[in-house]
Formats: C-alpha cells, sequence, structure tokens
C-alpha cells in the first residue's frame, strides 16, 4: 500500500481526540477499524493529511445493557457483537449480519461505530440499525447529542457526525414481548458488497399480532433505505401470507437500485422481494419459538 | 493403488512426503523478489494510460522532477535512443516497452520514474503530466475485421486490418460432408472469458547492472530464467549485454500459473534504467497494475457444433475459434503452435473427422494470453467438446454419462491416433469414469432430481471426462523463438552420498524440491531427504524453457530419471569393482547393489558413491554427477473424470456446489499429497471461471473489474469440500509413466460445472450458458425465456 503521505496520531481520550480534530479542520480523518478508510487511501480515493487514530481511547469500546437499551462504544468490534451473549439474546440479527461482513479478519478490527459514520449504503450495518430503530449519539467539544437513526444517514458517505465531532454510542431499545430479527444479502462472493440486502425486526403482542415492524434495504439505494410501506404492511396483522407478499412486494417497488456489475435494476428489485419474503419469515420464526 | 517400490526413510515415488520447502514458509522466511534488498537501490513506479486509445501529445515531467527523490522520468522518446522502445513477444509478434507516440490500451506503460524510495516514485506518478488525444478504440473483436475498423498496428508496414494469422487443422470436407448427412446436429456459440491468473505474489524485478564488469543481474518474478536470459541477450546485445553477462535469478514465486511467462515492458524499463544510471533498480507492480495490465489468458470466442446419431454416436466435430489478442499476440505457446493445443478438442471421444479453424484479431485490450494453468489453450478445447457433449446427450434424450461410455476411446486402442493428429499415448476413460460415479452415486442422484424438478426446485449433475495434452515437448514440433523445448536435470553427489541437483524447470508452488528429490531417490536409492534442489539461476542450473504447461514432470522429471539411471549404471561399476566380482553377478535394489545368491556382499548407495572419489576404478572417470538433457519423443496426455451437483435457489438463484468428485489420471504419482493439493488448488481454479471470474470491458476500452474488489477470486468460502480419488495409466514412454498433474483440475472443472448449471436450468429450455454462470446470468436467462414472470408470482 502506497498511500499519499500523511500524519498520524493516537491519542487516549475522546476529549484529546476531539480537540485534535477541531485543531486540524477537514484535512483530518478518524481512523476506527479502517477497513473502509485504508482501502480508500491505498487507492488515493481518500488522501487525509491527518489521521487521528480512536484505538486507543479504551472509553468507547463497550457492550452493555442500561436503562431498557443495548447500548455499544462506537469503536467495539464488530466479533464483540457477534460473539456477545447479550446481544444474541435479543438480537440475533447481529451475528447474521456479522457473518455477512467480509470475513474474520475484517471482523476482527473492523468496527460498529466505524461501519455507520462511514455513510456507506452498500454497508450491511446501517439497514440493521435501521431496522432495529437505532439512535447514534455524537460528541463535540460543546458536548453530545443524540440523533435518531432515520435522521442519521444525509447522503453518499454523509452522515450527521459533522467534521468536529465523532460518533461515540449506538443505542438499540430492548423489544419487551415477543420479537425476532434477521438479516440476509445477496453477494457475489464473501467480502463483496451486498447485491441487496434486507434487515427485518418484528415485535408482536401476545395474541401474536404484529405491533412494530422494521425493516432496512441495503445497497438499493443512494442512502440506507428504510422501506416504510413494507414496515406499515405488517404492523396490526397477523403476518400471513399474503401480508408478507405484500411487504415484499412494496420493498421491491420502493427501493432505487442502480445497475452495475452485480445486476440490474430489475434482478435487485427481485432479489429484494426474495430476501424479504424470506427474512420476515425467519424474523417471525425466531420470535414464536423463543 | 499407489505401490512404493522404496521404503519411507528412501522416501522414493509415491510416498507422501512433507514438502522439504515449507519450512522456510510456514516460517516467514521465504527469499521472493521484493525480499531482494542490495545496497544503494533505486525504485520504479510506472504511469499508466487512463485510456484504451490515445495518441500521446505531450509528457510533461517538469514537476515529477521536482520532487526530491526522483532522479529521471523515462519515455518511449529517450528508450527510443538505444532503440530499446520495443521488444519481441514469445509469438514472435512485436510490443511497444514504452509508447513514443500511441497508446493502444488502458493501463499500458507510458512513463516510469526512478527514484530514491517508492514512495517518492507514486507520489512522482501522479505528477506526470500527460496529454492525450483520444481515438475511437475497437474492443469488439467481431469489429476487429469490420472493412471500417481503424487500423490498430499501423506501426507494421503493409499491415491494411486487424487480423493476426488463420489457422486450420483437419478433414475439412469430410466433416462438412458428415454434418450436412448427419442425423442430428447441435451448435452454439460460446465464449470462454477474458480471465487473469491473479496470483498472490504480483510481478516484479530487481535489475542490478554493474558498469565496471559490465555485469546484469536480474531477481524477477519468472516461471522461464533461461529463456528471459536468452531473450534480455536478444533484445539488449546490441547494447553489450550478451548473454555471458547476464545471470537471470529466479527467487521464490508467489504462483506463477503462466502469468509469469511473458517479458512485460516493467522489466525491460527497469533493465535500461539500471543500466542507464548503474545502480539496482526494483520494481514491483500493484495489485491493480498486474490486473489490469499483465497477460490474460483464454478470451476465445468457440463456433462449437457436433454432429451425431440419433442413439448417440459422434460422428464428427467443428470448431470456428475468434481470439482476441489485445493489441499485440503476447501468447505464450510453443512457436509452431498458434492456437497451442487447441485442437485436442475432439476430446475422450472416438471419430475419425474433425475440423478446427481459429482466426486471431488485434483489439485496444492488453496483450496476451497466456496459459493460466493450462497447457496451451486445452482449456479452451475442453470446455468445448464437453459443453458440447452434453449438449448433444440433452438433444437426443440420452444420459450425458451413457453417451460417454458410448464414445470413449477404449482402453486396447491406444496408442490412438486423433482426428486432429495427435497421438494420445494412454488411457482408461471408462474405469476413470466409472469411479466418479460410483463416489456420487450417480443413479440415485438422477432419481433425486427428477423428484425435484417435480417439485420446481432446481438441481443439476454435470460430468466432464477429459484427456488433456501436456509436457511440450518433442524438439521435432516444439519450440520457443527456435529453442527446443527440451528440459534438465544436473545431479551431483557429494562424497558423503549427500546430493544436490539443479534443473531448467522453475517452481511456483508445486514442490519440485520435494518431488524431484523423490524421483532421483526412486531411481538411486539415496533418501530424498538427502538430496538438495536448486532452479531459477541461470548461472548455476543447466539451460531449459522453465515450468508451465504441466510440462516439469514430464520434461525435467524425466531427465531427473534418466541422469540417476546414468549414475546407477556407473554404481554398477564401481561395486562390481568393489565386489570384485562381474556387473552381470549384481542385482539392484533401492539403496544397494548385492551379488546375487550372496545378499550378505553388497555395497549400499553411499558406499559405492564414496569410492567413486577416492577409490574408483582405473581408466573410470572420478566423481559422481551426471547430466541429462530429456527431449521427450512424445506429449502425455492426463485425463479425468469429474462430476458435479449443483442446487440452485430458485428465488436468488443463488448457486451450491453440493458435490465435486474429480477422479484423475495422471499415470504414476510421484507424491500423492502434493498430487491431491494440486487437484484442491486447480480445482478452486476451476470454479474460478466456471462461475466468477472475467475480464469486463466497457465500450470505451475501458476495464469495470481491475481491483479484486470486483475481480471476484474465489477463496475458501466459496470452494466445496472437493472429492478427489484416481486411476493410473502410466504413460508408456516416460521413464517413470508419469503425466503430469498441475493443470487438469483447472482444466476439466470449468465444464463439470457449467453442464451441472445448465443440467439444473433443462427444463426451462436453457441449452447454453456462457462462464462465468451467475445468480444474475441465471436471472437473465429465465426472464429471457419467459418463465420469470410466472416464478415470480408465485414468490
Amino acid at each position: 500500500m502506497i498511500p499519499s503521505s500523511f500524519d498520524y496520531t493516537a491519542p487516549s481520550s475522546l476529549d484529546e481526540a476531539l480537540k485534535l480534530l477541531q485543531d486540524l479542520g477537514d484535512d483530518a480523518k478518524i481512523l476506527a477499524g479502517g477497513h473502509s478508510l485504508i482501502p480508500m487511501m491505498k487507492l488515493r480515493f481518500a488522501e487525509p493529511e491527518h489521521l487521528i487514530d480512536l484505538n486507543n481511547v479504551p472509553e468507547l469500546s463497550y457492550l452493555k445493557i442500561e436503562g431498557g437499551m443495548l447500548k455499544i462504544g462506537a469503536m467495539t468490534r464488530e466479533v464483540e457483537t457477534e460473539e456477545s451473549i447479550d446481544v444474541a439474546n435479543h438480537f440475533p440479527i447481529f451475528a447474521d449480519v456479522a457473518k455477512l461482513i467480509a470475513d474474520p479478519q475484517v471482523r476482527n478490527f473492523g468496527t460498529l461505530g466505524g461501519n455507520l459514520a462511514h455513510g456507506d449504503a452498500a454497508n450491511d450495518q446501517p439497514a440493521v440499525m435501521l431496522a432495529l430503530n437505532a439512535s447514534v449519539e455524537i460528541a463535540g467539544l460543546n458536548g453530545r447529542r443524540t440523533v435518531g437513526i432515520d435522521d442519521f444517514f444525509y447522503g453518499f458517505y454523509a452522515t450527521a457526525v459533522q467534521e468536529d465531532e465523532i460518533l461515540t454510542e449506538i443505542s438499540i431499545p430492548i423489544p419487551m414481548g415477543l420479537s425476532g430479527n434477521a438479516y440476509h444479502k445477496v453477494e457475489r462472493k464473501v467480502g463483496d458488497y451486498a447485491t441487496g440486502g434486507v434487515a427485518v425486526h418484528l415485535e408482536f403482542d401476545e395474541q401474536r399480532i404484529c405491533t412494530k415492524a422494521g425493516i432496512g434495504l441495503t445497497n438499493v439505494n443512494p442512502t440506507p433505505l428504510r422501506a416504510v410501506r413494507s414496515e406499515a404492511a405488517l404492523v396490526g396483522t397477523s403476518l400471513n401470507e399474503e401480508d408478507i407478499a405484500s411487504a415484499a412486494q412494496y420493498a421491491s417497488e420502493d427501493c432505487n437500485p442502480s445497475s452495475d456489475l452485480r445486476g440490474d435494476v430489475d434482478y435487485k428489485r427481485h432479489i429484494i422481494k426474495a430476501i424479504t419474503k424470506k427474512m420476515i419469515n425467519k424474523a417471525k420464526q425466531r420470535a414464536f419459538n423463543n | 493403488m499407489i505401490r512404493c517400490k522404496t521404503s519411507k526413510e528412501i522416501g522414493g515415488m509415491g510416498h507422501s512426503m512433507k514438502r522439504k520447502e515449507d519450512d522456510r514458509f510456514v516460517h516467514g522466511t521465504g527469499n521472493y523478489t521484493d525480499d531482494v534488498k542490495l545496497p544503494g537501490t533505486l525504485y520504479m513506479d510506472i504511469v499508466r494510460s487512463p485510456y484504451a486509445y490515445a495518441k500521446i501529445k505531450n509528457i510533461d515531467s517538469s514537476e515529477a522532477l521536482k520532487i526530491p527523490g526522483v532522479l529521471a522520468v523515462i519515455t518511449g522518446k529517450d528508450l527510443e535512443q538505444y532503440n530499446l522502445h520495443w521488444m519481441p513477444t514469445l509469438m514472435s509478434d512485436t510490443q511497444m516497452v514504452l509508447p513514443v507516440d500511441t497508446v493502444m490500451y488502458q493501463a499500458q506503460e507510458v512513463a516510469a520514474i526512478i527514484a530514491t524510495e517508492k514512495y517518492i516514485a507514486r507520489d512522482a506518478r501522479e505528477a506526470v503530466k500527460v496529454e492525450y488525444e483520444l481515438m475511437k478504440p475497437v474492443v469488439d473483436p467481431f469489429k476487429a475485421l469490420d472493412s471500417d475498423a481503424p487500423i490498430l498496428r499501423s506501426d507494421k508496414e503493409d499491415k491494411k486490418d486487424n487480423h493476426i494469422w488463420h489457422w486450420e487443422v483437419g478433414q475439412k470436407e469430410e466433416t462438412e460432408r458428415i454434418f450436412q448427412n448427419a442425423e442430428v446436429t447441435v451448435k452454439e456459440q460460446m465464449h470462454i472469458p477474458r480471465i487473469h491468473v491473479a496470483s498472490i505474489e504480483t510481478c516484479g524485478c530487481v535489475a542490478s547492472y554493474d558498469k565496471v564488469e559490465n555485469h546484469l543481474t536480474m531477481y524477477m518474478t519468472t516461471q522461464a530464467p533461461h529463456a528471459i536470459r536468452t531473450v534480455i541477450a536478444l533484445v539488449a546485445g546490441h547494447v553489450g549485454l550478451t548473454e555471458e553477462k547476464v545471470r537471470v535469478i529466479s527467487p521464490d514465486i508467489g504462483g506463477g500459473f503462466g502469468g509469469k511467462v511473458p517479458v512485460y515492458p516493467g522489466y525491460v524499463i527497469a533493465i535500461a534504467a539500471s543500466f542507464l544510471i548503474g545502480k539496482p533498480v526494483k520494481w514491483i507492480e500493484d495489485r491493480s497494475e498486474n490486473l489490469q495490465a499483465d497477460s490474460f489468458a483464454r478470451d476465445y470466442h468457440i463456433t462449437a457444433e457436433l454432429a451425431g446419431t440419433k442413439d448417440g454416436k459422434i460422428l464428427a466435430t467443428r470448431m470456428k475459434v475468434l481470439a482476441d489478442h489485445g493489441y499485440t499476440d503476447a501468447s505464450a505457446n510453443p512457436s509452431k503452435f498458434p492456437t497451442g493445443m487447441f485442437s485436442i478438442a475432439t476430446g475422450s471421444y472416438d471419430y475419425s473427422n474433425a475440423f478446427m479453424e481459429a482466426d486471431a484479431v488485434y483489439t485496444n485490450k492488453p496483450p496476451g494470453g497466456v496459459a493460466y494453468r493450462c497447457s496451451f489453450r486445452v482449456t479452451e478445447a475442453v470446455h468445448a467438446i464437453e459443453r458440447m457433449t452434453d449438449r448433444y446427450a440433452h438433444e437426443i434424450g440420452k444420459d450425458p454419462a451413457a453417451l460417454r461410455f458410448q464414445n470413449f476411446i477404449k482402453k486396447d486402442q491406444f496408442p490412438y491416433h486423433s482426428p486432429t493428429g495427435w497421438e494420445y499415448d494412454s488411457g482408461d476413460y471408462e474405469a476413470g469414469l466409472k469411479l466418479a460415479m460410483k463416489a456420487v452415486d450417480y443413479d440415485n442422484l438422477r432419481i433425486e432430481q427428477a423428484e425435484k424438478r417435480k417439485k420446481g426446485e432446481l438441481m443439476g449433475i454435470g460430468l466432464s471426462t477429459f484427456t488433456e495434452v501436456v509436457g511440450a515437448g518433442p524438439s521435432k514440433d516444439f519450440d520457443i523463438l527456435g529453442i527446443k523445448m527440451f528440459d534438465s536435470a544436473e545431479i551431483r553427489v557429494h562424497p558423503t552420498g549427500k546430493a544436490i541437483a539443479r534443473f531448467g524447470t522453475k517452481s511456483q508452488g508445486q514442490g519440485h524440491e520435494t518431488t524431484y528429490a523423490q524421483i532421483i531417490a526412486e531411481e538411486l536409492g539415496i533418501p530424498a531427504k538427502d538430496i538438495q534442489i536448486e532452479e531459477g539461476d541461470t548461472d548455476t542450473a543447466p539451460y531449459g524453457l522453465g515450468t508451465y504447461a504441466s510440462r516439469s514432470t514430464p520434461t525435467a522429471g524425466a531427465a531427473a530419471a534418466v541422469a540417476a539411471r546414468k549414475l546407477r549404471d556407473k554404481a554398477k561399476k564401481i561395486a562390481a569393482h568393489l565386489l570384485e566380482v562381474s556387473e552381470d553377478d549384481l542385482e539392484w535394489e533401492p539403496g544397494k547393489f548385492s551379488v546375487k545368491g550372496a545378499p550378505e556382499k553388497a555395497k549400499t548407495i553411499q558406499e559405492i558413491v564414496f569410492a567413486s572419489y577416492t577409490n574408483h576404478p582405473q581408466g573410470m572417470e572420478a566423481g559422481f554427477e551426471a547430466t541429462h538433457y530429456y527431449d521427450p519423443p512424445n506429449l502425455t496426455f492426463p485425463s479425468g473424470a469429474y462430476i458435479c451437483v449443483v442446487d440452485i435457489d430458485s428465488d436468488t438463484f443463488e448457486i451450491k456446489v453440493r458435490k465435486f468428485v474429480a477422479i484423475d489420471d495422471a499415470g504414476h504419482i510421484i507424491n500423492p499429497m502434493i498430487a491431491q493439493g494440486q487437484v484442491h488448488g486447480g480445482l478452486t481454479q476451476g470454479i474460478a471461471p466456471a462461475m466468477y471470474e472475467e475480464l469486463i470491458y466497457d465500450d470505451d476500452g475501458n476495464i469495470l473489474n481491475g481491483t479484486l474488489m470486483d475481480y471476484l477470486v474465489p477463496t475458501a468460502v466459496e470452494s466445496p469440500s472437493w472429492e478427489t480419488g484416481h486411476t493410473v495409466t502410466p504413460s508408456p514412454h516416460h521413464p517413470i509413466g508419469a503425466k503430469g498433474i498441475g493443470e487438469s483440475p483447472t482444466v476439466g472443472a470449468p465444464p463439470a460445472i457449467a453442464n451441472a448449471i445448465i443440467d439444473a436450468l433443462k427444463p426451462y429450455g436453457i441449452t447454453h450458458l456462457d462462464i462465468p454462470i451467475t445468480p444474475y446470468k441465471i436471472f437473465k436467462a429465465l426472464k429471457e425465456k419467459g418463465v420469470l414472470d410466472k416464478h415470480i408470482q408465485e414468490l
């Protein structure tokens, strides 16, 4: 790897990192796991003059349950979410998605915060966070603010995190009653971006009527996409075959894929429809089997 | 069943001895070209063309030269002063080293930067400003021959079109007649896609020219160091680099697969730079450069036809090839074989008539193509015939296995003379297919498939029963640039009974340091662990044409056996002298000569070797050394029977290879463990083009997948659990009966997979899909057949 030349600092606290970020301005870039940024630097698509490495900031790496929420520090590695019992108990979807994020080497180093802050609709975690209705904590020198996931993704590589801010925590509400979730993507080979991916989270009342539905789509829109009509088609129903079929149909109609080497628009809509159906069924099955 | 003639201690043929070379690889002490560090080394980086076809109006190096540490920016005009801006290809075509006025493909070398650090060189690459005037490129090989197509090789006098050569073989009229009268004919247009070897190690070199001694040492990633030395002398002899002044060293190589046979412009520029500056110059490509600019493989468009009877007897085949060579014919074929061994495309089947022809064209793509883990276009040939065999079976409603049994060349027909002129040395195709069918439980698979079809599930079974042609080759037919394709071995046994042996070949992972030692151990009884193997240094190794096309065992392996036998003859004379008996009274068992009827009177090979230095018979040459240059009497013809079972998801069309059984016949096997490893690696490189890999260009000649993010090399995750086995039909003409194994799996696997997928889709009227067959391609094919709309409604 022969990137453009850059300076490198590894602060040991969040405050120090924020201070550096403010001093260095636009020319600095935050380094988390590095699995998106460094390949871009290798190809010189990204040429930051300064890297601020968060890997020496221990306060950003944790998984805890607090006030009915699962709280994940931004520097928590993908592999930790994959292996945590707390996570697995409520969110089997994390094991689904982690297994599909590249390979073990990447998951051992790549972070959940980095995955989101990169703002790439082709990443897998954004769709999962949409389905789980997460919120994101962002810190600046003036304090911390919380942004709902629907207000987080702005555009291509653009998120609510401003130039002088750092994403610090992801919070996910823990469902009270029956719930299930699942993720799958079609990829050309391991490590590839999704041809299309679908994350589904469902909650049910005691009569097994769907009370909440979260559906996020990967890589079929310029930003990570919530399948709003599909969710609405499920809430208040008992998820019979027809309900599921309409939700799948809506997802395929409402996504905006672009044609590329992975396939044309028709194919991607077809894939989204097929996976949406499969993941609703899988989430439902998980909800009722637990 | 493999029987060993030697003890485990000696470790001759048939022993699964652990690879001797692996100690240094697992300890991380391998020595690759990039590990070569010489004092004062300068680093080279290359400015490449962003366009497929353009005039160079100006190259402005001024900003680059201002960067501290940048010593020079070399252009085609600089090389022109020394007449080093052009070089010959292995096919006697010509290729630019650096362009003087025109670039012919995207990623072509435009200028080279020499700097004190590789980071500085890369920064300077961006500072060189090149002004281009774009021209409309020729990308589609079918349009290359249109009358209004621009003539790409205007550098060649009298060149009036983009046609390179025409080739044909076989019985044209008789084949034509058979096709006209046949009960059944089938025809498909197929493309064997342009792919890349994508070896883990990219190409590179350290060119080190000593001005005082007028001597060049060239460390480089080459599969054929001796041939490269000769080529360097031919190209640069006029500036004083004659052959005795050139030493080529090929250190450890991280995968070659044919991609490290050609001479790339980067090597030549590095030599020129070192020659001019007088310091070592290192050039190591990055991954994108390797994928985008170095030789591709395949890229044959084939119109394949087969004629037969209604009950399944093949009568004739006809193949017409359009070969896209890119900007120049930089194939790595034997000189007299512009299509390599493509004419093996009559396959494993017995019939008398075939006609094959090929035309090659220039386009604005990188030049090639190399024989990617394949004996010179055998992969293309095998794909065509094995695909058509299945196509024919489907057409007449016959089981493809039954049809193959009906048409196989029978065991007693060998040596078999094929309609295109080959003499197949030996084979037992029925035995291989029977074994493979038993391993997959073929009949039950067909029953399962019939049941699944009723439920609309997609399951397919594909066969490939292929014949390879390897071990080039006999000197009467085979040469590269006039140099005959023999290969060599030199064995020196030291007084204490330990040995070193050197070869003209060059391992790139094949395990020569182990297998050659085992061949010598087999013949001489010296333990394989006591035999050091060296290759790759032209100053020390005997001349040979290198390692590719599965030729090492058939040629250099044979040379090792013959050289060892010369030594055993000498050992017998010495033993007779030491034991004071006549040679006729001696008998050999691995490792010693003993007196017939008096086994206690014996001399071990170690005692005999010691005597050759200390007490050799009067009149005999002292020492214990032998050299042999082996000129094979024929090629060898390995074969295989592969069966693949696939399940295709009927919603997403994701393809799962459920089972893959590979039964190979490589004749006698030297090291079963290494052979199995070769088969595993080769099969994985077989699913690569079958399901994943293709270099894709747009209409402007831009490569669309020039990084490993989009050029999809399969990994362990995509690889099924390979099941392997073998039959053993020795080559009758090879000294140890071996045939070569390295390439069979790469050659045989793609049609097995394609046949399986197409078998799964057969109920929907699909008769052929070009590889790589992807879920997206299946979607498109089903959509085209109109079965998808219905299917979507059912979702």
